[in-house]
């Protein structure tokens, strides 16, 4: 009788093999963190967190070189519009000034991305239609970007950026 | 090139995620679980007429079967890590749960069955071949050369047991697959609790379609006689189960044009325009509606032979077409309307590309390769090449 | 921003500890952050947003975001009063540039999106691998070494909020700056806001600001049926916004 399923033993016995050569392959492969938090690799949430940031933060890390500007700053209505929304990302130039040099900004392309004239925009915020407003010439030409608000025709003819 | 996009999308859904090849896999995974089922209505429901095609249905499921993790491998961003779906699934993953049901299809059900339905003509082919191919048989009687009539009939019983576990499992094979797409509650299109049934019932068709076609040409050229009883018991059970299928479709359309809930304008207006071809011309009508009339009017008219065989062959390749077309629409539709309903996308198919047409012909072409390799090693008919039976043999798929 | 600032000056010696690190070329995750003890979510303030688009570049600049993708972006919506289900929606590049010039009456807005970084989240249940996943501070994150690149997350998630990097070719979205706000840090896009309509949330901080807010005003989340428990609150939020 035995000899009968013969070949259906040698069979199971196959089956019995493979199944214990994929248990060892799991124990070899399967990351050691797997299945620390959760079912997912558990190193990679510090992987993740490892990665260098590029924005600064706040401006107090700018403060500490550009003092004189953000204090012009928070003298006037950009007081709540962070550096870097303006000038992007500066960790690097924070972390070594000489390495990065940040770059000049164009005004005219700049300005516009806020404070062009859109239905979609706060009634309440100050917009402009920018050819009715200058003619498309550069905000600055007028307008000094740490503290745009002109308070005097003399002053804003010498205008500029610092 | 930009994709030309009508309306709103989100950013993100512009691109297509999923390309022909996860069209293909759907469809070649129909084919497999409706030639099991075909192949088990003669095992376990004793329907003696389809004897003819019995081993041919199986070794046809086992060679589609084996090409088709092969789309998903070109599909996949990292296909060198796709060991880890066994090494660490996720348990609430209808992807990673199919892995392991396509593991136990093959595995325990088809390879089981097939190698135990042809132990004896394996045995003999060990003794008698010479070269490489008696390696294989050898190989492939794992060293054990008993084929007396109790071995054979323990092999027979557990063949049938085999079986009957088999038509669940092939429920389940391709059920899932309607289920990872039933399950996606973001995609309106795909979620659907009728979406498994409807993936089985069309599966059947193809997979029912396919053996008759393959039936009739291998036959054809063998230079055989085609057994004419076979062919229309099989024609019927493809029409019944066609008209399931198409009834459960229509019903799952009728509701949705009903209830007309948030995403239905954006579908219609989908349907009528960028599936019209797709899906009304070629799945509706000429690959559901055409099929069963053709399959209807041979129950209805006194046709001879010959017209009833033109008849299947007809109905079968617009049938295998119709549902090919399914899986597109099922597929590509779901990828191409916005998840706010507000706009449309276009499928930018490549050719030569990994995700392109040209693999995709290949890998329909390459299951017939594989066919033809399986039939020289395992012929399923008495007149090529097998040992003549002896008088206890079990008599399936013999011709 | 007062609300950044303050939070900032709490977690001073943190920071500062942190930047040391970050100064240094070697930046670890602070060491007196404790995975348990946060629970991160995002507020946005949809009266206060003006569409400049300064938010998704910021993202795209501190994260190295692949050109024609999306980690957050910025939506522009217009409809005439009453039709609610028939907004016209767009967002050119994402809101990148901000918006084109207009005058158009009617109900117009602005909405901002990123990942929900959902409670139940759909993505983190159809990941075959556990390559995304959730994290135990609340924020869904994606395993870049460990993802298959198979797309079912793209497909699951019903925001629109992921993507396949075509360089890494693994599922990318909004990690919520995690390098960031794991060294005491807010991400990218709130950094920037001109306006404070983005702000980070603590929602396990009892001295999160966001709790407040979140009893004083009628907020929403998108697409509330889909009981995701998505974690970036809407105030202001029209009932058109798909």
């Amino acid at each position: 009788m035995f000899k009968d399923i013969e070949h259906l033993i040698r069979l199971a016995a196959v089956m019995v093999i493979a199944l214990v050569a994929f248990i060892v392959l799991r124990a070899a492969v399967v990351p050691r963190s797997f299945g620390q938090y959760g079912h997912y690799r558990g190193a990679a949430i510090s992987e993740i967190a490892a990665r260098p940031v590029a924005f600064a933060g706040r401006d107090d890390v700018c403060e500490t070189c550009h003092s004189d500007v953000v204090d012009v700053k928070k003298r006037g209505k950009h007081v709540v519009v962070p550096c870097e929304t303006c000038h992007g990302a500066q960790a690097r130039h924070a972390e070594d000034p000489g390495s990065v040099i940040p770059a000049k900004l164009d005004t005219a392309v700049l300005c516009s991305r806020c404070h062009e004239a859109n239905s979609a925009k706060p009634k309440s915020f100050p917009q402009v239609v920018t050819a009715d407003h200058s003619g498309g010439i550069a905000c600055d030409t007028c307008h000094q970007p740490h503290k745009p608000k002109i308070e005097e025709v003399a002053q804003s003819a010498t205008g500029g950026k610092k | 090139m930009p994709i030309p996009v009508e309306g709103f999308m989100y950013p993100n859904e512009v691109e297509l995620q999923w390309s022909v090849l996860i069209v293909l896999y759907p469809f070649i995974t129909g084919l497999v679980a409706g030639a099991f089922i075909l192949a088990s209505l003669e095992r376990v429901f004793r329907v003696e007429a389809v004897k003819p095609t019995y081993r041919l249905a199986l070794l046809t499921a086992l060679a589609f079967l084996l090409v088709a993790p092969l789309p998903l491998q070109l599909h996949l961003g990292h296909p060198e890590r796709s060991l880890e779906m066994y090494l660490t699934p996720h348990r609430s993953s209808a992807m990673a749960m199919f892995g392991f049901v396509y593991l136990w299809y093959l595995m325990a059900v088809l390879l089981l069955e097939i190698w135990l339905d042809y132990r004896r003509d394996i045995v003999l082919k060990s003794q008698t071949s010479t070269g490489f191919t008696r390696f294989i048989y050898r190989v492939l009687t794992l060293g054990s050369n008993n084929i007396s009539d109790r071995s054979l009939h323990i092999d027979e019983r557990l063949g049938y047991f085999i079986t009957l576990v088999g038509i669940p499992s092939a429920f389940l094979l391709h059920g899932y697959v309607g289920f990872i797409f039933g399950s996606v509650k973001a995609n309106p299109w795909w979620s659907s609790p009728l979406m498994p049934i409807v993936f089985i019932f069309s599966a059947m068709v193809s997979g029912i379609a396919a053996v008759m076609l393959l039936y009739m040409l291998t036959t054809r050229l063998r230079r055989q006689e085609i057994d004419i009883r076979c062919l229309d018991k099989i024609a019927q059970y493809l029409m019944y189960t066609f008209i399931i299928d198409f009834s459960l479709e229509m019903l799952d359309l009728l509701q949705r044009i009903y209830e007309a809930d948030e995403s239905f304008r954006s579908l219609d207006f989908m349907v009528h325009t960028r599936l019209w071809m797709s899906q009304v011309i070629i799945q509706i009508l000429m690959g559901t509606v055409t099929p069963i009339a053709l399959l209807g009017l041979v129950q209805i008219l006194k046709l001879t032979e010959t017209a009833r065989k033109r008849i299947y062959a007809l109905a079968g390749c617009l049938t295998v077409m119709g549902i090919f077309a399914m899986r597109w629409n099922v597929v590509i539709g779901g990828q191409l309307f916005s998840k706010s309903f507000l706009g449309y996308t276009t499928y930018k198919m490549g050719f030569a590309s990994r995700e392109g047409l040209l693999p995709a012909i290949v890998l329909m072409i390459l299951p017939f390769g594989i066919l033809w390799v399986l039939v020289k090693l395992l012929p399923p008919w008495l007149d090529t090449g097998s040992i003549p039976a002896s008088g206890s043999a079990p008599a399936h798929g013999t011709s | 921003m007062d609300t950044t600032r303050r939070r900032l000056l709490v977690l001073l010696p943190a920071a500062a500890v942190a930047w040391k690190f970050v100064l240094a070329g070697t930046p670890e995750a602070s060491p007196n952050y404790k995975l348990t003890e946060h629970w991160w979510g995002m507020l946005i303030d949809i009266p206060k947003c003006i569409g400049c688009g300064t938010c998704s570049r910021a993202c795209t600049e501190e994260n190295d975001v692949p050109v024609g993708y999306y980690r957050t972006w910025i939506e522009r919506y217009h409809l005439d009063d009453w039709k609610m289900e028939k907004p016209e929606v767009e967002s050119p590049d994402g809101g990148k540039e901000g918006f084109p010039a207009n005058e158009i009456a009617g109900k117009n807005f602005f909405v901002p999106k990123l990942c929900n970084h959902c409670a139940d989240s759909p993505c983190t249940q159809v990941c075959p691998v556990g390559a995304t996943f959730i994290s135990p501070d609340g924020v869904v994150l994606v395993d870049k070494t460990y993802c298959l690149g198979c797309r079912y997350c793209v497909q699951a998630c019903p925001y629109g909020c992921r993507f396949i990097n075509p360089k890494t070719k693994t599922a990318e979205k909004c990690t919520l700056c995690y390098h960031r706000i794991t060294k005491g840090l807010t991400t990218a896009c709130c950094e920037v806001c001109p306006t404070g309509a983005r702000q980070l949330a603590d929602l396990k901080n009892p001295n999160d600001p966001v709790h407040e807010f979140l009893r004083t005003h009628n907020v929403q989340v998108l697409k509330p049926h889909m009981a995701t428990g998505a974690k970036v609150f809407y105030n202001g939020m029209d009932g058109s916004v798909r």
